[in-house]
Order: structure tokens, then sequence, then C-alpha cells
């Protein structure tokens, strides 16, 4: 099996007297789908937060390996926007889209990491500074068809529907040429037909060699989509493995108590 | 048909207006006769006519909520009549043409007076558009704007008296001196957000002042510098009236350059950056933008923008002492760009004009000349909050079926 593309070893994250995440490994390899499920407050979104720069770790240490060049970078420390050029990218529990710019605009925004034009190429638009917008323009409007979304163009971020500003979360992620995928409870809020294109979506993202790192709470969605499944819970890591060895897991259902584990 | 409750509320609001202007309005004191005048009569005009102002207000903002609510998700109608000739190439070329036409031939058209003040209005256009990178685009409340601009108006008095330094030398060293400041000071500034962003910009600009008013070895103090020579054009003697024509026209050409300029910002990467910050700064990060790059840029060319008026206006007056540099100042061009719709260079140019030409309209007022002012002001905030005109989005179009071929207008 080839070398992880992340490895997250120890990784603790403290508030003040509470332990939001404690000692807690974690590793995926490419083209893995692989999720993070636990009960509320049980920590993903710091590790997801952590991971991605917006909170530094307490403790522990998060490598990213990109799987094509071989590139080694240690994460600790990092600003959350070099992360993303790294090849990381996330999208948001609670949706942070850019409200009032064009659904377009949103995925735009994420081709910045990967483009160039600064002060003197915007005021002179030279050759090359058009021919990157075109490409911007190109490449983000490939992404919208992929997601579904290239009727809504011009339409403001915020007039979509739940689902939809959901998948343009994704859009915007998929549009930093991230190797990693990084999905905070991407169908929450969805009724099942959206859920189902998302399951198609996913499948599809990862098929083009995108791994993919996932937080849910539907079940069913993570026991159908993932090829191994982490299980935390007030901050620490309770079991580790395939659907079927974690569904049978005695620590995890106690940690669900009474929650439906197989759907 | 109308709430009974608006009608109380109209009622109070005559009330309180009757209170608040009745040391003005009702009492007249004569000092030599050493007799008071109670003017009641004035009272009861001002309680009626604000009665009858709130009610009529309340009755355009209930229509207009209802027109809104009818046609909500029809945006090709509602959509304002000044946001759909700004779309619409066809109308825009002839209008910009027209207003370019306009400018050329004002000072022929008017006296040398007018001529001055529009000049003046001018340079608030382009202070407004520099300020509008940053607080309308990027979003960071910079209240010390005033202090780039007082930068630019010293360099050129500095670098003429000490050094003989004619204008057109100065005009770009006086916007690089406060792109630099405006660097120097983002770095540890920048991190703050909000409400402690515009304080410390706020007390930025006093401090810039403040300076400039007690180092007397430096900037000779509040008796500022005099003599400040005019600009040249080719070593030509210009007449006094000749010499405020040059300048208007030079302030209408950096007008149109800056609205080049700027305009081409926005539409660009940088430009798209700049809005994405302000929307949201976390989401910004994550998406790969570096935040204290690009707010930086903001700044900085925004502080580019002040110099260079500012040279402009010691070039111009003449004359610059720290006192044309207060807070009311950098106060005066924020409310241009609120007022204007932030983020809008059109919004921006007719707020600019509205809020330095009105005032001077408005002289025929006498003392109610500010009142009269401010009144404006607040209507205007009623009824447009978002500005005068908001800022246009720039649209996309895409050939049915094939992948992408873009063709896109702004
Ligand atoms: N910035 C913060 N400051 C203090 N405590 C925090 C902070 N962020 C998270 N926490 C705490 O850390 C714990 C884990 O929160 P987190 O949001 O990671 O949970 P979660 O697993 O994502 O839950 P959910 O499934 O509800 O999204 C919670 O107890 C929360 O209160
Ligand atoms: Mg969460």
């Amino acid at each position: 099996m080839s070398e992880a593309i992340l490895k997250v070893s120890g990784l603790t994250k403290n508030f003040g007297g509470i332990k939001a995440i404690d000692n807690v490994d974690l590793d995926i390899r490419p083209g893995e789908i692989v999720a993070l499920i636990g009960p509320n407050g049980a920590g993903k979104t710091t590790f997801f937060n952590c991971l991605t720069g917006i909170y530094t770790p307490s403790a522990g240490d998060i490598r990213l390996c990109n799987p094509k060049s071989g590139l080694k970078t240690k994460l600790n420390g990092m600003k959350p926007n070099k992360i993303t050029e790294k090849g990381m990218a996330r999208t948001f529990q609670n949706i942070r889209l850019f409200p009032t710019m064009s659904v377009l605009e949103n995925v735009m925004i994420g081709r910045h990491c990967r483009t160039k034009a600064f002060i003197l190429g915007a005021i002179f638009r030279n050759p090359a500074t058009r021919r990157e917008e075109e490409e911007i323009i190109e490449m983000s409007y490939d992404i919208l068809k992929k997601i579904g979304l290239h009727k809504e163009v011009n339409e403001e971020a915020r007039n979509l529907s739940y689902g939809a500003q959901r998948r343009l979360e994704i859009g915007r992620a998929l549009a930093t040429e991230p190797f990693l995928l990084l999905l905070d409870e991407p169908a929450a809020g969805m009724n099942p037909k959206e859920t189902e294109a998302l399951v198609r979506l996913i499948r599809q993202i990862c098929s083009e060699g995108h791994s993919i790192l996932l937080i849910e709470h539907d079940m069913k969605l993570v026991m159908s989509l993932s090829d191994r499944i982490f299980v935390m819970d007030y901050g620490k890591k309770i079991a580790q493995g395939t659907p079927e060895e974690v569904r049978s897991n005695p620590a995890v259902i106690k940690a669900y108590l009474g929650e439906e584990v197989d759907a | 048909m109308f709430p009974l409750k608006e009608l109380k509320r109209s009622a109070l609001i005559a009330l309180w207006f009757a209170f608040l202007t009745f040391p003005i309005m009702v009492i007249k004191v004569d000092p030599i006769e050493r007799t008071v005048e109670w003017r009641w009569d004035n009272m009861f005009f001002i309680a009626l006519g604000s009665f009858v102002i709130s009610i009529l207000s309340k009755v355009y903002l209930i229509r207009k909520e209802r027109r809104a609510g009818r046609k909500k998700g029809n945006r090709s109608i509602t959509e304002p009549f000044m946001q759909r000739i700004l779309r619409e190439p066809r109308f825009l070329y002839p209008l910009s043409l027209a207003v370019l036409v306009f400018a050329l031939s004002f000072p022929y058209l008017f006296s040398t007076y007018q001529t001055n003040i529009m000049t003046t209005a001018l340079m608030y256009v382009v202070l407004g558009l520099g300020l509008n990178i940053v607080v309308g685009v990027a979003g960071l409340l910079d209240l010390g704007y005033v202090a780039f601009y007082a930068v630019g108006a010293y360099s050129y008095a500095l670098l003429n008296m000490h050094f003989n330094m004619g204008f057109w030398a100065v005009l770009p060293i006086g916007g690089l001196f406060a792109a630099f400041l405006g660097i120097l000071l983002g770095f540890p500034v920048l991190r703050l957000r909000g409400d402690y962003l515009a304080i410390v910009t706020l007390g930025f600009g006093e401090i810039i002042r403040l300076i400039l008013e007690n180092w007397n070895d430096f900037s000779q103090g509040p008796s500022g510098i005099a003599n400040i020579a005019r600009p040249g054009f080719f070593g030509m003697d210009m007449s006094f009236a000749g010499g405020i024509t040059y300048i208007y026209y030079l302030v209408v050409g950096l007008v149109i350059v800056t609205i080049f300029v700027v305009n081409r910002l926005q539409n660009s990467r940088l430009g798209r950056a700049w809005l994405a910050l302000r929307e949201d700064e976390i989401a910004c990060q994550a998406m790969g933008i570096d935040k204290t790059k690009t707010k930086l840029v903001a700044f900085s060319l925004g502080a580019f923008w002040a110099g260079l008026v500012g040279v402009i206006f010691a070039a111009k007056t003449t004359f610059v002492n720290p006192a044309s540099f207060t807070f009311l100042e950098s106060a005066i061009i924020l409310s241009i760009v609120v007022l204007g719709g932030m983020g809008s260079i059109v919004g921006v140019i007719f707020g600019a004009l509205i809020l330095i030409l009105m005032p001077e309209y408005l002289r025929a007022l006498s003392e109610y000349r500010m009142l009269a002012f401010g009144g404006i002001l607040v209507v205007m905030m009623v009824f447009r909050p978002e500005g005068l005109i908001s800022n246009v989005r720039r649209s996309y179009q895409f050939k049915k079926q094939s992948s992408g071929q873009a063709s896109d207008r702004s």
C-alpha cells in the first residue's frame, strides 16, 4: 500500500481546561474516502480546524505528502492559506460562502491560490493576465457543471438553496486543486434526493483523483461511502477500521448509546 | 390603511423635534434690549412639519415594502433604473461621453469661482475612490484616511521648500510616500478587525496631525507652510485664472485615470479577493488567499491616491497647515463612500459631488446651511441605506453547451 498522504499523530488541542482533541492519530492513503464520525461535541470540527491551520494544535504532528510530487510538509503552525496551497482544501459545517458574490465568483475565488495576476497585471491587463483570467472563468464554469450549478452562474450565493450552497462549497474547494478534500457534514440539511446526488458527486470527485476525509452524521451515507472510518468521542479516538468493523465495535455502540449505528 | 401605531410614532417624533429645536427656534435673546422673545409659533410649525414629513416617509417606506414583497424574485423589474443604465454599454458609453464633454468644457461655461469649487469636488472624487478601495471593496474601516492626504500635501510642501522640487517630480513621490506609510501602518494594524481597526486608524490620523502641529522644526507647526509653487506647464507663466483652469484639467485627468484603474482593479483577481475578504475572512484564508498581503495592498493603494491628491491640494492652495487635515476630513471622505454606495464607482462620484457641492450651493440658506445639509444626508440614508447607487455585480454569459467558452461583459 502506498504512503499516507496525510499522517496525523498525537494531535491535541486544549481550550483552557477542555481537551477538545486528545492525542488523536489518523492517516489517509491516496484515493481513499475516510469518514470521521462521533457524537455532537466530540471534537471533529476542531480536528478539521487544526488540520487547516485555523487553530494551532497544542501538541502533535500533522504531515502532508503530495502523492504526485512526493513533497512532504509539516503543517503545524502554517497559515491556512499556505496549507491550502499545499493541496488540502475544506468545506465548513456552518456554510461560509461569500454571500453577495455570484456563484461563479465564489468558485473563482478558489482559483486565487493557483493564479498570479497582481496590481500591474490588473491595471494593464496584459495578455498573460487576460489568458489567466479566461482560464479561471473556464475552469470555474467546468466545476459548476460538475456540481450541477452552471445554470445559476450569476446568482448571488445567498439566494441558493441550502443543498446547492453545500455543493457550491465543495466546488469552491475543488477549484484550489486539492489532492485531499475535507468535507465537514456535507449532507447536513439535505433532503434524501439531494443526499443521493451528493453521494454520487463525492464518488466522482474521488474517482478523479482526490482523496476525501469527511465528517458526517448520516450513518447510511458514511457506511456506504467510506473505505475506513475513524470514531471520536470526547476528543479521543475510540475506534477505527472498515465500516463493518466499526459497526460492530462495542465502544462505538456505547458512544452512540441508543443511536442507530447500522442503517 | 395607515396604522394607528405609526401615527403615534410620528406624533412622538414631532414632539421630540419640537423639544430639540426649542433652544434655537423658540428662544430669541436680544442682548441689547435685554429681552427674551418666545416664538411659540415656530415650535408649532416645526412640530407640524416634522409630523407631516415623518408620516410621508412612513407611507413611502410601507409602499416600498409592499412593492418589494410583491415582486420578490423578479430581479429585472426591481433593479433600479440607474443600475440598468450602468449595466448596458449602449447607454453607458454615450452617457460617459456626454459627462466627459461637459467636464472638459466646464471652465469655459462657468466662472473661475465655479471652476475652483468643481476642482475641489473632483479632488474629493479621487479621495473617495481611493478610500472606496479600502472601505467599500476590502471592507477595512479606515477612519484615519486623511493622514495619507496630509502626507502627500506635506511631501510637496517640504520638498518644494527645501529642495525646490517641482510639482510633477513630487506627484509620484507623494503618492509613494503615502503608500509606503500605508504599508508601515498596515503591518501591525491590519490584524485588527472592524471597530478596533477603526479606532486605531482614527488614532493614527490624529497622531500625524499632532506631529505636524507640534514638530515645529520639521513642519513649521500650526502656522503651516506658505508660498508653495503652483504646478508648472513646460515653464509657461500663467495668469491666476489660467492656473485654476490648468489645475482643473489636471484633476479631471487624475479622476479619469483613477476611475480607469479602480475599475480594472475591482474586476481583477485582486478585486475579487478584496470582496471575498470583506465577506468572510476565514473562508478566504481557507481558499488560499493571503489575508495580510491582500489587505496591505488595499490599504496602501488607497493611501497612494490620498497622497496624490494631497500633492495637488498643496499645489492648488499654495499653503498647507495641519488644520486642513482634521478628523472631520476623514469623516467627510468616509461619508462620500458610504453615501455614494460602498464599492460603487459611480456612486462614489455622485456622493462626492453632492457632499462637496451641496454645502457650497446651500450658501443661499445662510445660517441654516449646515442644518439643511444634515437633513438631506439623513433623508438620503433613510431612503437609500445601501447608498445612492449600489455596486453593479459583474455578470458572465456562457454560450449554451460549449464548455465554458466565456464571453463576459462587465
Ligand atoms: N473556539 C473554541 N473555544 C472553546 N471551546 C471550543 C472551541 N471550539 C470548539 N470548542 C469545544 O470543543 C468541543 C468540540 O467541538 P467541535 O465543534 O469540534 O465538535 P463536533 O464534533 O464538530 O460537533 P458537531 O457534530 O456538533 O459538529 C466542544 O465541547 C466545543 O464546545
Ligand atoms: Mg462539527
